[in-house]
């Protein structure tokens, strides 16, 4: 059996949301894994710890509390609810809230490690060199952070795609709207229909490891780059 | 006109404290041992370490006071350190032009052709850093801190990193450097040999203040401050080449206490020298010596004498208004009674070209 019209539509939602998600992380997770990557607050740590939480957390612990957060009765949904708009969970803004949660410690810690390793020195050398300090971040700390880019946006975005638990708890499993490959193929499992099952389990198999070989064979050629 | 730096900064339990003014030309070397300072007061100059108590004026341009902070980008100077610190991902060329683009092409006094044959890399420009040996990288360092058209040029050790001949290689283009353009330099090292050879004035720095300031010779002679002690002690004399004796092959170099003739060398009449005289070739006579296979001999006056060590005695002559030292031992200025405003011969044995 091949896969059907929801499966399909499950893949493009998949997809959809992973992009998204990468592309807010990569937008949000710059900034912070910046300031992360060069403060020297003495409590930084309290902050790395939190982001890091959802590495070890059981996805539905995250989901859990932000159904509670986003629901009609949270703090959140009710604020929403307030101004005029519908509450998140079970849509797929919500879904992409969750997401940005659950990836984040795959797109800021490579990010940081990145911007901690240029160090000081380029930077103040690009300043003797008149450049302002957006300039010396956008011509220096960019391209020489470019390895982490790289790692940042394929663990970002291959993370998403396998993400379960989060998504039921907050998206619900509605075919077409917050249904995901990996609540598809549960689905599947569940009806016993092994043929699609095997579809696109194997499908992301083979997508995810291609991107992760890609990802470290480009790495192996930035490396001769680092200062 | 000149470069008024004055600055104080806590880092720990280390106080920089230093209140200077300096030539607005020539190479002012920063001399001292390590962890005195010279490092973090260039980078205080540059604006690299953030705000702090001071002033700095270069010429009439007030880059910092009470009031007004110029952060480092705005800030006029080529900055050279010890390691070339070039960026990875661009190529020698895009090192060069990174900080010439950033400079208004009013201002622009040096071109990145200029910059490049003065250091001369022209066969590296399509490099990249990882490609280049450390003397090459250094070379691209420095056109690239010339190429941001700077008024005042730092540099930081920037030959520490890199062995004798390449040091050998470097330090005549520097020299060069200076007399191609009118730019002003604070050059930091450890080094005495690389001092003795660039800078025209020095500052002596001990424990995050400035011991003392003056000409480089001025200091070089002055027995207080232990630049006169040890086996190098030496002088350093501006000559010009005013002609030569084919007869004997010699070349005369005058400087203002007179005329010194040494083996030829090729230099052409008027081009300016600097001669170094080591201490222990300098010997004093009371009497003009004849019959003697020295040259140079010229009359001076005892001006001060301190001894070195239990055997020996460190005297400053004044050869015009030249001064220059001669160590002699101490049985030697006790038996010819050698003592400050006695009128001497000094005989000198050996001059050496430092450039």
């Amino acid at each position: 059996m091949m896969p059907g019209s929801e499966d399909l539509a499950a893949l493009l939602i998949t997809l959809k949301l992973a992009a998204l998600s990468t592309a807010i992380l990569l937008l949000l997770g710059t900034p912070l894994a910046w300031w992360l990557g060069r403060s020297r607050w003495r409590y930084k740590f309290l902050l790395e710890a939190v982001i890091a939480l959802p590495l070890v957390l059981p996805p539905t612990v995250l989901g859990f509390y932000l159904l509670i957060l986003l629901g009609p009765n949270g703090p959140v949904g009710a604020l929403m609810q307030g101004l005029g708009a519908r509450p998140l969970a079970f849509t797929f803004p919500g879904l992409v809230i969750g997401s940005v949660f659950y990836s984040m410690p795959f797109v800021v810690q490579p990010l940081q490690t990145a911007f901690a390793a240029i160090g000081e020195k380029p930077l103040e050398a690009a300043a003797t060199l008149r450049a302002a300090p957006w300039d010396r971040f956008l011509t220096v700390a960019l391209p020489l952070a470019r390895p982490g880019f790289l790692t940042a946006a394929v663990l970002g975005f291959a993370h998403t795609l396998g993400e379960f638990g989060v998504v039921l708890m907050i998206g619900g499993n509605i075919p077409g709207v917050t249904q995901v490959l990996s609540i598809a193929i549960y689905d599947h499992v569940e009806a016993l229909e092994y043929a699609q099952a095997h579809w696109l389990s194997g499908g992301l198999l083979i997508f995810s490891f291609l991107l992760l070989l890609a990802v470290y064979a480009l790495n192996r050629r930035f490396t001769g780059l680092r200062p | 006109m000149t470069i008024d730096v004055r600055f104080r900064l806590r880092r720990g339990d280390f106080t920089l404290d230093i209140d200077l003014s300096l030539p607005e030309k020539g190479i002012t070397a920063l001399f001292g041992p390590s962890g005195c300072g010279k490092t973090t007061l260039l980078r205080a100059i540059a604006g690299l370490e953030g705000k702090c108590e001071g002033s700095l004026r270069i010429g009439n341009v007030p880059w910092q006071d009470e009031r007004h902070f110029l952060p480092p980008h705005k800030r006029a100077v080529g900055y050279v350190f010890q390691e070339a610190g070039l960026f990875p991902h661009l190529s020698v060329r895009g090192n060069i032009a990174y900080g010439l683009n950033r400079v208004a092409k009013s201002e622009r006094r040096i071109s990145l052709e200029r910059a490049v044959d003065l250091l001369d890399i022209g066969h590296l420009l399509e490099r990249r850093p990882q490609h280049l040996s450390g003397g090459e990288a250094q070379r691209v360092a420095i056109a690239r801190a010339l190429a941001a058209n700077p008024s005042l040029l730092l540099m930081d050790e920037p030959l520490a990193a890199l062995d004798a001949a390449r040091k050998r290689e470097i330090l005549p283009l520097l020299a060069a450097l200076q007399r191609e353009l009118s730019l002003p330099v604070l050059y930091v090292s450890h080094a005495r040999d690389e001092i003795a050879q660039l800078a025209d004035h020095l500052v002596l720095m001990e424990d995050g203040r400035v011991r003392a300031s003056g000409a480089l010779n001025s200091l070089f002679t002055r027995l207080d401050l232990g630049l006169s002690q040890g086996p190098e002690t030496e002088s350093v004399i501006e000559a010009t080449v005013t002609g030569h004796d084919p007869e004997y092959a010699l070349t005369y170099m005058d400087f203002p206490g007179g005329r010194f003739a040494v083996a030829h060398n090729g230099l052409p009449p008027g081009q300016k020298t600097r001669l170094q005289i080591l201490a222990r070739d300098v010997s004093l006579t009371l009497k003009r010596q004849h019959g003697t296979s020295i040259l140079n001999i010229f009359p001076a006056t005892v001006e001060e004498m301190r001894p070195d060590g239990p055997a020996q005695v460190t005297v400053r002559l004044l050869i015009g208004p030249v001064p220059v030292l001669a160590r002699i031992t101490r049985k030697s200025a006790v038996e010819l009674g050698i003592e400050p405003g006695m009128s001497v011969h000094a005989q000198i044995k050996s001059v050496a070209l430092l450039s």
